[in-house]
């Protein structure tokens, strides 16, 4: 299979105006005629539904939560990039292109990610238009703060709320479109399989949770909104339900997914306290603007700080190391995610973490409240501030924060052209869900900007471009590609509830967490990972065969959506384990212990290794590598120095 | 610690509900409420049993899908969503009372789960600005003066629970509405179509059957993003000038 | 005219109808407050026999009873007409509540309050405002003006101390219904803010203290007279 990107030739700046100019239209007339799903109501999702829905097109827009309001992109904090250059901080599109191709290790697509920066101007007009009520300066203009790894203060922030603001803004202009009738609405309804017709999508099967029917909805394209799979790792900073099911139905049907070992560890997130825990909490890495990292020196104190025999305030200044502000003298705290995430990594393998497991470190706001004054850091974090104290009980204006990393944002998913349009015609995939901007590691405030830019101002433009060029005839749900979708599902169905076995679903969830994060986490090895594959095997074999799912299919069963959603993250999980294998360098967010420099830090190797791994499914841990080799003209790879 | 859970099961929205009793052994302080419930339906789940279905989503406060009312409040004792409740707010040997949100408006779906749609229609009848993708004027064109800015924000940190609705004794929605309302009239974009927003979206709320206010205060009180009382007040007054002034005959 | 229709059945018309006509019942306790006050004065009822003797003659004041009354009718018939909407909002009610960490018994508790305050109200008029229109209440001149002795009758009411005692207890009805409804009808119409909120509740707080221990103090004071 040759992988074409469809990146437009000519100079870079130019390639998306070229491109927005050589793409069919769909007659205003014929837009009605059209019919687009969009599966998820996140950032991505909720802004491609309306901004189709505006256009004229019927859209099916379609959430597993009881609201298209609670994707989990609302529990994005930091805020979003653009390249205003309100600052004058020399700020400017190619520079959020230059460094967003940096962060990402080289291994994304120069096309797609200086559209992302151009566009990312328009974001933030469309949003203020919107009414969503960025933080401003007392001459009331737009405040910006300067975020993880960036240079420039080019971040656009509500409160520690941003994600919430922007998917508010989104679904407001989502709930406008139902109001208008453009939009037909389908929340507690999970997508189940990908309907294609003649080699194209045209349609999906969803079942309707609370029912338990399984229903089908035909259409001219479907739009994949879902976010991102982090949940494999089963404790994760994602929500409960955020799942990898529509991605990997598609996948199922034909559909690559590309660069699944590009994970994302966040290295701001409050530590693991027990084995009951259910999910991992997140808290903005702008926390790091202010606080400083550090960890005992040596492993004595490290010893009784565990043991709660010294408290971390009794600590003098010259027993600390601020291990990211010393190896990194330039960006100091602000070193990218995964560079201080695998730093909090070594120093605990060393023996020197804190916290009652001895699995974190602290994150220090003595200083900045020493500097500016604690009604100052309380106007910039307070509610992260509330938020920590409110989940580990302690107060972290008076005693350090405790901080690990955690899995956090997923930077592979389905293969798209630089239409966002999967190898399938008429299957597109959006956000999150698509592997295109981040390469190997997502810069901060980055993935808000990226879910927008796709669902605003990209989709509306090549969504037209193939359906100007498919007929308007609709396919009835009667025809056999989606009666054979829904026997497919209901017998998966059946038979996940027929088993009968001892193991709850969450047991399997949390023994592949475990299997994943251990060697398929924050760092990798090939014997580790050879070894990882053959238990997510072994624990997939079991799952078939002894898996409790209680209750029936035709009520509300939250067991059996958990069932549905972990079959697939079994074989997910083989298929990171065979990417991260596959990749025999380090970049990014893939961290293979075998190819590192003396200094420890992550080794590339662009010669052999400067391609998308676009995986084709051939049933479960069975995958084809089809690789898109990535032309770099416009920047000069280097090695990442944050020193 | 040991509790016993006194907890709302019911089959589906046409049959009756009851009161069930529980007892979980072993858990910990730090673990939240929700992961409380997780342990209770690991062991339901491997004696054979249905699991205590309740809705939750991205535990850490902010989605607004988890609900409950806990020992007779929204929430539970503290004043933040189910999914931020610690055990440690509670005692060992405690017995604690687990209900779902109780509406009109928000029928229950299954044991804890109810249906908050009501809320997406009241959005879907003017919580918005009419604004089409692109087109639009550049974001620092109009100026917003900060206090303006944060005080909208402070409306717009809503996040649509229904802990408001829970807690008023009325089943009243209008500290929700009135959040909406007030983050968008505040702001000079959303003053644009302020009256026709407000009249619409307190007919929508009328026509869902939530109770009127009466200003007992409880939905604030209860609210977890801890929206004020003044938002009300906003919007009766914006309400109250809508109707008298607006073209809408 | 829909749009009126529409207005009167909306949920904050409904409210804006309390708020004003429990405002207006607010101001008229004042004006009746000033009145009943001559009652304690040692002149064996002379100011207060003047002043009803004025108050029934001034057109004016005729006009402003008959809406009084008619307020009063709005406030019930839309108290009863709320509460019925409000108790269908929620038909299965919580099995354990925990209420009174979160509002005052008092706002929870308005409708039991009012009924209570009309139960009282009826007694009230019956006792006094039906009776003073009643021929059979000797006359008395003042000054060569010839008027009712209304005094005689409220002291002979007071000087019976179960009237005396429904009269006071009464009175802490309505002092919880005020403490309530004062500031919630500034809240209702809009008026909330920043700078007079504070001073609003203050106010609230105080005339529902201070105006039905006033009004509780009149009987308690005759009926301790008539005592001796």
């Amino acid at each position: 299979m040759k992988l074409d990107s469809k990146i437009p030739a000519g100079p870079l700046a130019e390639k998306w105006t070229k491109h927005k100019f050589n793409v069919k239209l769909v007659n205003p007339a014929n837009k009605r005629k059209y019919d687009v799903i969009v599966v998820g109501t996140g950032l991505a999702g909720a802004s491609a539904a309306a901004s189709l829905a505006e256009l004229g097109y019927n859209v099916k827009s379609f959430c597993f939560q009881d609201s298209p309001r609670r994707a989990h992109s609302i529990a994005a904090q930091g805020g979003i990039n653009a390249a205003k250059n309100y600052q004058n901080d020399g700020d400017s599109v190619f520079r959020l292109f230059y460094d967003t191709i940096k962060g990402g290790d080289y291994r994304s697509r120069e096309g797609n990610v200086h559209r992302l920066a151009e566009v990312s101007v328009n974001i933030i007009d469309q949003c203020v238009a919107q009414g969503v009520p960025f933080a401003r300066d007392y001459g009331g203009l737009l405040a910006n703060r300067s975020f993880g790894g960036a240079q420039v203060s080019r971040t656009f922030y509500a409160k520690g709320q941003t994600g919430q603001q922007l998917l508010l803004g989104a679904y407001s202009a989502l709930s406008r479109q139902v109001a208008n009738g453009k939009v037909k609405m389908y929340p507690r309804t999970e997508m189940l399989d990908l309907v294609m017709v003649d080699g194209k999508a045209r349609g999906i099967v969803a079942r309707n949770l609370i029912t338990g029917e399984i229903e089908s909805h035909s259409a001219h394209a479907v739009l994949l909104c879902t976010g991102g799979y982090g949940n494999v790792f089963f404790l994760s900073t994602n929500a409960m339900g955020s799942n990898v099911t529509a991605a990997w139905r598609a996948h199922r049907k034909g559909a690559l997914f590309a660069n699944p070992c590009f994970t994302q560890i966040h290295p701001t997130c409050i530590p693991v306290h027990g084995d009951f825990q259910s999910k991992l909490t997140l808290m903005s890495e702008s926390l790091r603007n202010d606080g400083r990292v550090w960890v005992p020196k040596d492993k004595a104190t490290a010893e009784k700080v565990r043991k709660g025999e010294v408290k971390p305030a009794d600590i003098a200044e010259a027993d600390r190391d601020y291990y990211l502000e010393r190896k990194y003298p330039s960006f100091g705290n602000l070193v990218p995610r995964d560079v201080a995430s695998r730093n909090a990594k070594d120093v605990c393998d060393d023996g020197k973490g804190v916290g009652s497991t001895g699995l974190a470190v602290y994150l220090d706001f003595k200083d900045a409240i020493k500097r500016d004054g604690e009604d100052a850091i309380r106007a910039k974090y307070g509610n992260l501030f509330d938020m920590y104290e409110q989940i580990v009980g302690e107060n972290p204006y008076k005693t350090p924060m405790m901080i690990y990393p955690a899995v956090h944002y997923t930077m592979g998913g389905l293969w798209v052209d630089y239409n966002l349009q999967t190898n399938v015609p008429g299957l597109y995939a959006l956000g999150e869900a698509n592997f295109s901007d981040h390469g190997a590691n997502r810069l901060g405030a980055s993935a808000l900007m990226q879910g927008l830019a796709d669902g605003y101002f990209v989709i509306p433009y090549t969504l037209g471009d193939y359906l100007a060029q498919n007929p308007a005839d609709k396919i009835s749900t009667d025809h056999p590609a989606f009666k054979e979708a829904e026997t497919g599902v209901k017998s998966q169905i059946e038979k996940l509830l027929s088993i009968n076995g001892k193991k709850p679903v969450d047991q399997f969830h949390k023994e592949l967490g475990h299997i994943m994060w251990d060697y398929c986490g924050m760092s990798r090895t090939a014997e580790g990972l050879k070894k990882a594959k053959k238990m997510v095997q072994e624990l997939r074999d079991e799952f078939w065969k002894d898996v409790k799912v209680v209750g029936t299919s035709d009520e509300l069963n939250m067991s059996l959506e958990k069932a549905n959603r972990v079959a697939d993250f079994l074989e997910l999980g083989e298929l990171m384990i065979d990417d991260a294998l596959n990749r025999n360098e380090s970049c990014g967010g893939h961290f293979r212990e075998e190819y590192q420099t003396e200094e420890g830090e992550a080794k590339r190797d662009d010669e052999n290794f400067s391609y998308v791994a676009a995986w084709e499914y051939n049933g479960p841990g069975k995958a084809t590598l089809h690789k898109e080799d990535l032309v770099f003209e416009n920047v000069k790879l280097t090695q990442r120095s944050y020193k | 610690m040991d509790l016993t859970l006194k907890i709302w099961r019911q089959k589906n929205s046409n049959t009756e509900g009851k009161f069930v009793t529980y007892e979980v052994k072993d858990i910990s302080h730090e673990s939240s409420f929700l992961e409380m419930l997780d342990v209770l339906n690991i062991g339901l789940e491997e004696k054979g049993e249905e699991p205590v279905h309740f809705d939750h989503d991205c535990r850490e406060g902010i989605c607004g899908m988890c609900s409950l009312y806990i020992n007779g409040k929204p929430h539970g004792p503290q004043q933040t969503t189910t999914c931020q409740l610690h055990m440690r707010s509670f005692k060992s040997g405690q017995t604690i009372w687990i209900e779902p949100w109780r509406a009109k408006a928000f029928p229950v779906i299954k044991d804890l789960v109810t249906d908050r749609s009501a809320f997406d229609r009241i959005i879907q009848a003017g919580g918005y600005i009419s604004v089409n993708t692109g087109g639009v004027p550049d974001a620092n064109e109009i100026p917003i003066p900060r206090k303006i800015a944060d005080e909208a924000m402070d409306s717009a940190t809503c996040i649509g629970c229904g802990a408001c609705v829970a807690a008023c004794k009325n089943a009243s929605a209008m500290l929700f509405v009135s959040a909406k309302v007030t983050h968008l009239g505040l702001l000079p974009q959303g003053k644009v179509e302020a009256k026709t927003r407000v009249e619409n979206m307190v007919a929508q709320m009328d026509a869902e059957g939530f109770g009127a206010c009466t200003n007992t205060g409880a939905c604030a009180a209860e609210c977890p993003k801890e929206i004020p009382l003044a938002n009300i007040a906003k919007m009766n007054r914006d309400f109250i000038g809508a109707r008298l002034t607006s073209e809408n005959v | 005219m829909s749009w009126l229709t529409d207005s009167l059945k909306s949920s904050i018309f409904r409210k804006l109808l309390m708020a004003l006509t429990g405002l207006f019942l607010i101001l008229f306790l004042t004006v009746h407050l000033a009145g009943n006050i001559q009652l304690i004065f040692n002149d064996e009822g002379q100011a207060f026999n003047i002043y009803a003797h004025t108050m029934a003659h001034n057109p004016f004041i005729q006009l402003v009873s008959k809406f009084n009354f008619a307020f009063i009718v709005i406030h019930v018939i839309y108290s009863i007409w709320l509460s019925r909407i409000n108790k269908t909002a929620r038909p299965v009610k919580y099995g354990y509540s925990a209420a009174s960490t979160n509002s005052p018994w008092t706002s929870r508790n308005m409708g039991i309050l009012g009924t209570l305050i009309l139960v009282f109200l009826v007694i009230h008029l019956k006792g006094f405002w039906w009776e003073f229109k009643n021929d059979s209440i000797p006359m008395i001149t003042y000054d060569g003006e010839t008027m009712p002795n209304v005094f005689l009758v409220v002291k002979a009411a007071y000087s019976n101390i179960w009237y005396a005692a429904v009269y006071v207890v009464s009175m802490f009805f309505v002092g919880f219904h005020l403490s309530h409804g004062f500031a919630s009808a500034f809240q209702t119409l809009g008026l909330n803010h920043v700078k007079y909120t504070p001073a609003i509740k203050a106010i609230g707080k105080g005339y529902a203290i201070i105006v039905p221990a006033v009004f509780a103090l009149i009987p308690i004071l005759i009926y301790i007279k008539s005592l001796g």
